[in-house]
């Protein structure tokens, strides 16, 4: 493993839902181009978390977050940041796939449309790329412009990866991204974030302790708003630190 | 007698009243559009759509002046009401969602939707008509929109709802400004049930008699101007209807039955919309 190199980091970090405080005094530091899981019982906080990398809690005005929050070194919490920018340098995934009601090139162009303006041959270029990032390109390369929503679930969120990748971001957040769908699309797509940590940070939720030990580097555990443990995924899953964290990933609770 | 029985009994209870109450509803609905083409069928000629509305006792006469004025107000009504209740229904949907002004919007839209169409009718008379002196087509456009923006502001309002919020925060995510959120994302997925709102605001309005008396009146002669009193479809099936005429009852048949086919296609049209929506 080459040296690690801090992406994303957490300074005394806290998160509220109004009143709320849903995540306490989290700390911790994201490794770039390797694969963070979270992992922790339903309500832990881990997808407050991840939505806070792209501040997708924008949306709702009754959300609102403390601290430090730094992306190579930036503070993205400051209200005066770009929105957009800072959009197009974190791409995310949904739990379930949501391609939009448009053709599956289209689906692609639109987040790159957003951020520049490319001819129509840079644009097929860049389609074709992120469809082969997704692992996509074989199957629909005859058919991209049928809608994204004849897809199956599976290339659905494949085609969902396509376009956060075609936007070229720096970290990908996926949130529970295979809970909606078969094992073989899982697997297909335990083995695409495998590729994609090539090039991008991924920052990935999973309820699946399985998938979290299969497919990332470093894991985070969480329980009612705290992070109880970080570190390498094979220390975490072999030999925990902390009770708490063993007994959740044995499976005496959670 | 056993459970299960008694819940087989009970199913046959509830599926007889609800397959009486259908046949019940059914038959009057069949029985009208009987009715409708029976007499109507009979005034149905090259005449209807090419002749003026005639004077009373003369044989030789059609509806060409009521279908054109009728035609030029539901559409104007339609192309001014469409586009406000359109943006209003954003603007409930995406912007105002929680926002006390957006719950009185709401409300008071609720209010329109079941005013009975006489009070706009007269409300229109009162500020428009009796201050110009003058019953006009551009009074009964201005009746007729109102009605049909509370209709669309419904309609768009319940198909944006629809429109799933992750399919929102997916765009958000890729940086895309709140806008093309809404226009390329939000509208795009709830375009064909717009349109669909429209289309049953249009068959709605194509029948509304009492805010045309008020407003258009009518017109015996052909007439496009829309200073001056406009013959209507629905006043004019209105007074010859009740004329005892026997020419007069019959064109007021046929008038019923071209706005009756014409309702029917607008649904069946709607309906195909859709459909084709849920296919993608």
């Amino acid at each position: 493993m080459t040296q690690l190199v801090s992406q994303i980091e957490f300074k005394n970090f806290n998160f509220y839902y109004g009143k709320f405080h849903a995540l306490k005094n989290i700390n911790l530091s994201l490794a770039r181009r390797h694969v963070t899981a979270f992992i922790g019982p339903s309500g832990c906080g881990k997808s407050t978390l991840l939505r806070t990398i792209n501040r997708m809690y924008d949306l709702y005005p009754e959300q609102r977050a403390e601290g430090e929050l730094l992306l190579e070194g930036d503070n993205i919490l400051k209200a005066d940041i770009d929105l957009s920018s800072l959009r197009s340098k974190v791409g995310m995934v949904f739990q379930k796939p949501t391609p939009f009601p448009m053709s599956i090139y289209d689906n692609i162009a639109f987040g790159v449309n957003l951020h520049e303006s490319l001819s129509k041959a840079e644009m097929d270029e860049r389609v074709e790329w992120a469809l082969r990032k997704a692992a996509l390109w074989d199957e629909v390369k005859d058919k991209l412009h049928k809608s994204g929503m004849s897809l199956s679930g599976g290339q659905q969120q494949r085609l969902c990866i396509a376009r956060g990748v075609a936007v070229k971001p720096e970290v990908l957040l996926l949130d529970e991204p295979t809970s909606a769908l078969d094992p073989i699309s899982t697997m297909r797509i335990e083995e695409l974030i495998d590729e994609l940590k090539q090039e991008f940070t991924i920052v990935i939720v999973t309820h699946n302790m399985q998938q979290a030990a299969r497919i990332s580097d470093f894991t985070a555990y969480m329980y009612l708003g705290e992070l109880i443990e970080f570190g390498d995924t094979d220390k975490i899953f072999v030999k925990p630190q902390r009770k708490e964290t063993e007994d959740y990933i044995t499976g005496r609770f959670g | 007698m056993n459970l299960l029985s008694r819940r087989k009994l009970i199913n046959k209870i509830a599926l007889s009243l609800s397959l009486g109450a259908m046949v019940f509803g059914l038959f009057w609905l069949a029985w009208i559009l009987f009715t409708v083409l029976k007499l109507g069928i009979g005034g149905l000629s090259p005449d209807l759509f090419v002749k003026m509305t005639p004077p009373p006792g003369t044989a030789d006469g059609g509806l060409a002046n009521a279908i054109a004025g009728s035609a030029m107000m539901v559409g104007l009504g339609t192309l001014i009401g469409s586009p406000v209740g359109v943006l209003v229904g954003v603007y409930l949907a995406e912007y105002g969602l929680k926002t006390p002004l957006g719950r009185v919007t709401r409300y008071v839209n609720d209010l329109l939707l079941s005013a009975p169409s006489i009070v706009i009718g007269l409300f229109v008379y009162a500020v428009v008509v009796a201050h110009t002196g003058q019953f006009s087509g551009w009074s009964g456009v201005l009746a007729l929109a109102l009605i049909v923006v509370p209709v669309v502001v419904r309609t768009t309002e319940n198909m944006l709802m629809l429109v799933p919020n992750s399919l929102r925060e997916a765009a958000f995510a890729l940086g895309a400004p709140k806008r093309v959120v809404i226009m390329s994302i939000a509208m795009r997925a709830a375009k064909s049930g717009v349109a669909t709102g429209i289309l049953l605001a249009i068959a709605r309005i194509a029948g509304e008699t009492a805010p045309l008396l008020f407003t258009a009146l009518s017109n015996q002669f052909w007439s496009t101007n829309l200073n001056q009193p406009l013959a209507n479809l629905p006043v004019t099936i209105f007074r010859f209807a009740m004329s005892p005429f026997a020419e007069w009852q019959q064109l007021a048949w046929a008038g019923v039955l071209l706005i009756t086919l014409g309702v029917l296609t607008l649904n069946i049209v709607a309906r195909v919309f859709l459909r084709q929506d849920k296919q993608h």
